[in-house]
């Protein structure tokens, strides 16, 4: 009797019919994606999505039509001689959606205020402040004693919008993906396209990619597909890859074109469909983010940007800790201030002192020399 | 003498007669327009909003023609003006036409000194006219007017409010020109938007206290379409230049996948009205209401600043002969003040270098005393040394010499005592 003979005949004998019979040998293992999938739709996912831009480029209207929900239902917007000096807020929103058994813990946050005073130096501050108090509180958690239960605040991903009334980037766009572009993936997005005719949008999509080319902007790749997938997905990707930065239109109302009740927009002169994708790149956009690509931004989240994070704030500590010429202890959770700051003062001034005295000792030198002469 | 005589005129009633017959006065308006016509129309307009809101799409639109000009960038640093002066003809009536335009605008980060240019940029047509004005030989007829005659001033279809940069210029120009708010880029709204949004704008704007520019409505054949017109501002324009086939005539729009926008179609957007408000009806009046209420406020405070007053404490008018007089001994006094100030600080300071010249020249002296003395002293050491080093050679040579015969005579008694051994041998 072989081995695998011998592996059948056990367990018919005790009885585990979980798994088909095939004349192959069979192992069972395959069954793994099924477990994962399993566990998965229990535990439940989560997803943090930060959207920045000026206001009144549709951000809220985008993320209502994204995810088909009403997430700001008594907005306070603000005037205009309010907002002169006004200062970037952070706002977060969660809900929680479910969609065939798969629960999903969405969290949106916006900012407010951005880009709308007359003088926005730095306005993004605030935002970079945000992502980092999370990596932070992230990374705390995880070096705890009880990480059972850790709670992932992280973003995984920043929808930028860009106002489609100009020519390309503007010095506040440029500066604010260039400071987010190392903590957080970036997908730039063209707001309000219905103002663009399809070779406007065109136009301004190459401009925009050189510029981010030009400019050294680090924006989120799509990751390759892998090669054993059939042509058409393979297409598919290209073409997703091809239209990037996405020229999206939202909609929060609902209007009827050909008998059918889409979201949409109502104009004198034609209706815009959200969903169409002869109109705009929302549905490419609503694939990406979240019927393929959701996953993938959660992993560079989690193994890029918050890797960096970590490795820096490691660093930051342990050149502390050498500068103290202390033993190498197992890292501890907070960074140490400097105790011997005293008498590091101390041996500072007795460097000075010493200094002082050996140049003077040389200038005499040299003038016994000169006198000898 | 003189004003009594005028009081007796203004006293007299004046008194309206009938004609007998045809006179011919009646072709004073005529005349006036043949002149006007003879001499040309000029008009300049500023146009105020961020890059590529449609500023230059919008004027082509407006004139049916393109002016040339190329893409602003949005990296410049500060906002500059581009003004740039065409001739155009229509039937018999010539317009110098200037377009001015705000480069930049809007694209900074820090946007504090934005409205300063286009401030400067006013001031500086103001006062060009004024110098003019008071010129002892002008020429006011042929000269070039560049005062800004309108400001339209673009307004990015957000659709919630007026953005605080807005509010800010406006503020500070509405006082210095005739302000005309256009929503640009209007094909993003739709109607029902369009109208919460034309509403906040005008109760933003009227809330701040921005005066922006009403259409008249005193003149009556004008009155019933200026009145409707300002109930409709501010205008949501489209601007396009491209011929597109719509039906089947060819139309200025902007096709989309889902239809066209007609720019002159008057249930797509307000380009229509602001045609015919901003160049058929009321163009006139906006040149007038410019030199009028604008430059004369600025004409105004100008000479206040100078020093020039209508009326002096006494309430007398004052001759602008006087104020020159006053104004000039007033310069001159400042002037002699000055020059004596000058002379001074001149002075002291010629006084201050000669004091440190003296003090150098001293202390060089001191040093050169110093030195000398060195000097003398070291000369003096190698003297002494000199004259030891003398001493001790002598007093060797002597020792030397001493030392030589005694050892000749060592040597001859060495000698001559073998000779002699040898004598007494040899005895």
């Amino acid at each position: 009797m072989t081995a695998n003979t011998r592996y059948r005949s056990r367990l018919l004998r005790s009885g585990k019919r979980d798994h088909i019979y095939t004349e192959k040998e069979y192992v069972g293992f395959a069954t793994l994606p099924n477990q994962v999938h399993r566990k998965s739709v229990k535990k439940g996912f989560d997803f943090t999505l930060l959207v920045a831009g000026e206001s009144g480029l549709g951000k809220s209207t985008l993320v209502n039509s994204l995810f088909l929900t009403d997430l700001h239902k008594d907005r306070k917007l603000l005037n205009a001689e309010e907002r002169i000096s006004q200062t970037v807020e952070i706002t977060k929103h969660t809900v929680d959606i479910e969609e065939k058994g798969v629960k999903l813990k969405l969290t949106i946050v916006d900012t407010p205020g951005f880009g709308d005073a007359v003088n926005n130096t730095e306005c993004w501050r605030s935002i970079e402040g945000y992502i980092d108090h999370q990596f932070e509180q992230y990374f705390r958690d995880e070096s705890g004693l009880n990480r059972k239960n850790i709670q992932d605040n992280r973003v995984h991903c920043c929808l930028y919008f860009i106002p489609p009334f100009g020519h390309g980037l503007r010095p506040v766009d440029i500066e604010f993906m260039k400071a987010l572009q190392e903590k957080v993936n970036v997908v730039p997005l063209i707001s309000k396209a219905d103002c663009l005719t399809p070779g406007e949008i065109k136009k301004l999509k190459e401009r925009l990619r050189e510029e981010i080319d030009k400019y050294g902007i680090k924006i989120y790749q799509f990751p390759d597909c892998d090669s054993d997938e059939d042509d058409e997905f393979k297409q598919k990707d290209r073409e997703l890859k091809e239209s990037t930065p996405f020229a999206v239109i939202g909609s929060n109302a609902v209007v009827e074109v050909k008998g059918q009740r889409v979201r949409g927009r109502l104009y004198p002169w034609g209706i815009v469909e959200v969903e169409n994708p002869a109109h705009c790149d929302f549905v490419k956009l609503r694939t990406m983010l979240i019927r393929t690509h959701m996953n993938d931004l959660k992993e560079v989240t989690c193994d890029v940007h918050y890797e960096n994070y970590r490795a820096q704030c490691i660093q930051t500590m342990t050149s502390k800790v050498n500068a103290d010429n202390r033993v190498e202890s197992p890292i501890p959770l907070f960074p140490l201030s400097t105790p011997d700051a005293d008498t590091e003062k101390l041996i500072k001034m007795k460097d000075e002192e010493l200094r002082r005295m050996q140049q003077m000792l040389q200038k005499m030198q040299q003038q016994m020399h000169e006198q000898d002469l | 003498m003189a004003a009594t005589e005028i009081d007796i005129f203004s006293n007299e009633e004046k008194r309206s007669l009938e004609l007998g017959g045809h006179v011919g006065f009646d072709s004073l308006p005529d005349q006036l327009v043949s002149k006007a016509v003879s001499q040309g129309f000029c008009f300049n307009i500023l146009c105020v909003g961020e890059t590529g809101i449609g500023k230059s799409t919008l004027i082509n639109t407006l004139f049916n023609t393109t002016f040339e000009s190329d893409e602003a960038s949005h990296y410049l640093s500060d906002v500059h003006l581009r003004p740039k002066t065409y001739d155009l003809q229509e039937s018999n009536v010539n317009l110098k036409l200037t377009i001015v335009d705000t480069v930049g605008f809007g694209d900074q980060i820090n946007k504090e000194e934005s409205y300063k240019p286009i401030v400067d940029y006013i001031d500086t047509q103001f006062e060009n006219y004024l110098q003019e004005e008071l010129k002892i030989r002008r020429s006011l007829h042929n000269y070039h007017d560049t005062r800004i005659h309108i400001c339209l001033y673009f307004i990015a279809p957000t659709g919630h409010s007026l953005k605080s940069l807005d509010l800010v210029t406006m503020k500070k120009l509405d006082s210095k020109v005739n302000i005309i708010p256009v929503i640009a880029k209007a094909d993003t709204i739709s109607k029902s938007e369009l109208h919460k949004f034309k509403i906040k704008i005008m109760s933003e704007l009227v809330s701040n206290g921005v005066q922006i520019y009403q259409f008249p409505t005193e003149d009556e054949a004008v009155t019933e379409i200026n009145s409707t017109m300002n109930a409709h501002l501010p205008f949501a324009v489209i601007g396009s230049v491209e011929q597109v086939k719509v039906g089947n005539k060819m139309m200025r729009a902007r096709l989309y996948p889902w239809g066209s926008a007609q720019v002159e179609n008057e249930s797509h957007c307000d380009f229509v009205k602001l045609r015919e408000m901003l160049l058929r009806v009321n163009i006139e009046d906006l040149r007038e209401q410019t030199h009028a209420r604008h430059y004369e406020l600025y004409r105004r405070c100008k000479l206040e600043e100078m020093g020039f007053k209508d009326t002096d404490p006494d309430s007398q008018p004052f001759s602008l002969q006087q104020t020159y007089e006053t104004k000039r001994k007033e310069f001159l006094v400042e002037l002699q003040r000055k020059e004596e100030e000058m002379r001074q600080m001149f002075v002291n300071k010629v006084k201050e270098t000669e004091a440190e010249l003296k003090e150098k020249e001293r202390e060089l002296h001191e040093r050169f005393e110093q030195l000398k003395r060195m000097h003398h002293d070291e000369k003096r050491n190698l003297e002494e040394k000199r004259r030891e080093l003398e001493e001790e050679m002598n007093s060797f040579n002597r020792r030397k010499v001493a030392a030589e015969t005694l050892m000749g005579q060592a040597l001859q008694s060495c000698s001559q005592q073998p000779f002699k051994k040898d004598k007494d041998k040899k005895k």
